[in-house]
């Protein structure tokens, strides 16, 4: 019986093998880290120090700026260097806020309070302790995992999905942290099940990840947990997208403008829940993390364990350096991940994967034709979008049609524009046209908003005079019956 | 005789159940189409447009009362999209009716002037200004739809219009 997988997708050559030929190995200590405020999604942290403070390894350097935030840690014991504008690789080379650690080298660790062990604390306060770790989500998105675990818990049965669906090719630092840290993943799935007050998790792997595989099969059947089970799921792409993963697992669908709590699951990544062990029995903040380096233009291809801050030159310099075929640096997968303008920017919690790309493992683009209606790009869309009517209405910018047209259900994918004769650059197009549309939305949703506010203010004020008007009949009456 | 009376009484009956029942069909058709016009509308509440507020002009719109270049804070999509729903001739909005701002501006109270008259939080129709009477007022920025109508009501000219991001 055929694995359960994606609708749509695509069957990709898997170029994993390269980089996990290598055991897991620490990357070489650099003497300059830089830490952007704004590496994860919501409100930039706010920092604690002051340039020429000392800081501890583990120490925290700056607190959540709102209530969707993280906090951030040192990954080096050293100095405040600076607090500056750097250029950072989320904001493809822009400058962002910073702090920059210079490393002392000597690794003093911060004492952090001693922790009690998870299961005698309430869901609510391992909920609080997992924010304080710093930690948000590994696979891409870097939400931050205290406030999704909490927006989550909303008095139903939850599940939990870790992510190990690794799906992009190239990138296997997933691959390579269930292969080396299984039991991790496991530890930390506990105490995820004990944060969510759930009674099922399931970690997704794709099918041919047989090492993967068989070290969370041995970790699982040494947790002794029978809340906790494996599942495989058919390797097409992106079958380790949240939306593709639950549908495929649990054979729901996540609605439209909703949220996977909505079908009462709680997806995280296989990397997020090893964080969470690290933090929660070893008390050792997010200050690391697996980051995949491969590409023909880098001479030795493996995955590496970086602090944050470390500049992505140090990693090309850890494996070796450039090849000559070296052409283009890119963050994240070949499908989803966007061109570096240089390599001196840092690891940040979202760096899953630097990939120093050649001419042979970047797709060959011709110049963009008109789209001929083939419909291949329908085939392929996982979430059974028409990418072919989105773009024609993205070249008018037709905003009523690409809501009609489910805009905001395109997941980026890429997959349309792989299979697209014309070559043209449809995902790019649609994430192009989302904040116009995003903007069109908020200003629905404020109209409705003061819509609302102007019928209960006119409510009021009706009750009010009613009221009043009725006091005055009383009065009247009383004063006709005391005159009579 | 008495069957072609049964017969007349009879139609007549039917007559009059089918057009009652069509009036009804029609109010609710109405109100319908009141609802749709309602939501293309920005919700500011200013009555630019020379009637009360966005529902009311949109009821003047249903009923033919009304044109669809007389919402300025909507804009020219905003006419579009009436013209489009009501089967009208596309126009953009008439000048007459107030300016189409390019960048939303929302209200704002110099609180070292405000001297807590409580006026315009009477005026707002969106119950967006906070505050007390001899106690400061400022403006919720986020709740705030510029409709500009606490501006004329504050004796000490406190109230300016910025833009929404400032």
């Amino acid at each position: 019986m055929a694995k359960p997988g994606v609708r749509g997708g695509l069957r990709l050559d898997a170029h994993k093998e390269r980089s996990t030929a290598q055991a897991l190995r620490a990357a070489s200590s650099v003497e300059t880290l830089v830490l952007p405020l704004d590496q994860h999604a919501g409100a930039p942290a706010v920092p604690l120090v002051k340039p020429g403070e000392q800081v501890l390894r583990g120490q925290p350097i700056a607190e959540p700026g709102g209530a969707i935030s993280a906090w951030l840690h040192s990954p080096a014991s050293g100095t405040v260097a600076a607090i500056e504008p750097r250029p950072a690789p989320h904001r493809l080379g822009a400058p962002t806020l910073s702090i920059v650690v210079a490393n002392d080298g000597r690794d003093e660790r911060y004492a952090q309070p001693a922790p009690a062990p998870f299961d005698q604390l309430s869901p609510e306060q391992l909920r609080e302790i997992i924010g304080r770790g710093g930690i948000v989500g590994l696979g891409g998105a870097v939400f931050p995992t205290a406030a999704k675990l909490s927006s989550a818990v909303r008095g139903q049965e939850l599940r939990l999905l870790l992510n190990g669906a690794e799906c992009e090719p190239y990138i296997s630092c997933d691959d390579m942290l269930m292969r080396e840290r299984a039991r991790d993943v496991v530890f930390g799935a506990r105490v995820l099940l004990h944060a969510l007050t759930a009674q099922t998790c399931v970690i997704a792997i794709e099918d041919d990840t047989p090492q993967a595989a068989a070290a969370l099969e041995a970790a699982i059947a040494e947790a002794h947990d029978q809340r906790i089970q494996l599942r495989q799921v058919g390797s097409d792409y992106p079958a380790g997208g949240e939306r593709q993963l639950i549908t495929a697992v649990f054979d729901v669908e996540v609605p439209a403008g909703g949220l996977p709590a909505d079908v009462n699951t709680v997806c995280l990544n296989v990397g997020t829940a090893a964080a969470v062990a690290y933090w929660i029995r070893d008390a050792q903040p997010l200050t690391n993390r697996i980051v995949t380096v491969t590409g023909d233009g880098v001479l030795e291809q493996r995955n590496l364990d970086v602090r944050l801050g470390t500049p992505l030159a140090a990693l090309i310099y850890d494996c070796g350096g450039y090849t000559s075929r070296m052409s283009r640096l890119i963050m994240g997968g070949s499908m989803m991940g966007q061109s570096l303008p240089h390599d001196g920017m840092p690891v940040i919690k979202a760096t899953n994967c630097i990939i120093a790309a050649s001419a042979l493992d970047l797709q060959p683009r011709a110049a963009e034709m008109p789209c001929i209606r083939c419909g291949n790009c329908a085939e392929v869309c996982p979430a059974t979008l028409l990418p072919q009517q989105l773009h024609w209405y993205a070249m008018g910018r037709d905003l009523d049609a690409l809501e009609a047209y489910g805009l905001m259900d395109c997941i980026e994918c890429g997959c349309c524009d792989y299979v697209c004769p014309s070559q043209i650059p449809l995902a790019e197009r649609f994430r192009d046209m989302k904040p116009a549309l995003t903007e069109r939305l908020a200003a629905r949703g404020s109209a409705a908003a003061a819509r609302t506010r102007f019928d209960a203010r006119t409510a009021r004020l009706e009750h009010i005079e009613s009221e009043r008007l009725a006091a005055l009949a009383k009065k009247r009456q009383e004063l006709a019956k005391k005159s009579s | 005789m008495l069957p072609a009376l049964l017969t007349m009484v009879g139609l007549a009956a039917a007559a009059g159940a089918a057009a009652a029942l069509a009036t009804r069909r029609s109010n609710e058709d109405q109100k319908r189409l009141i609802d749709e016009i309602d939501a293309l509308l920005p919700q500011t509440q200013c009555g630019r447009c020379t009637f009360s507020g966005c529902r009311p002009y949109a009821s003047a719109l249903a009923s033919g009362e009304a044109d669809i270049d007389q919402c300025p804070p909507g804009g020219n999509a905003t006419a579009a999209a009436l013209a489009n729903l009501l089967g009208r001739e596309p126009r953009p909005v008439d000048p007459r009716f107030g300016a189409v701002r390019a960048q939303p501006l929302v209200a704002w109270i110099d609180e070292s002037a405000c001297i807590g008259c409580v006026k315009c939080i009477q005026a707002c129709p969106v119950d967006a200004i906070v505050g007390a009477s001899k106690f400061m007022h400022t403006v919720i920025a986020d709740q705030c739809t510029g409709c500009e109508l606490c501006i004329p009501p504050c004796p000490v000219d406190c109230i300016v219009m910025r833009p929404a991001s400032a």
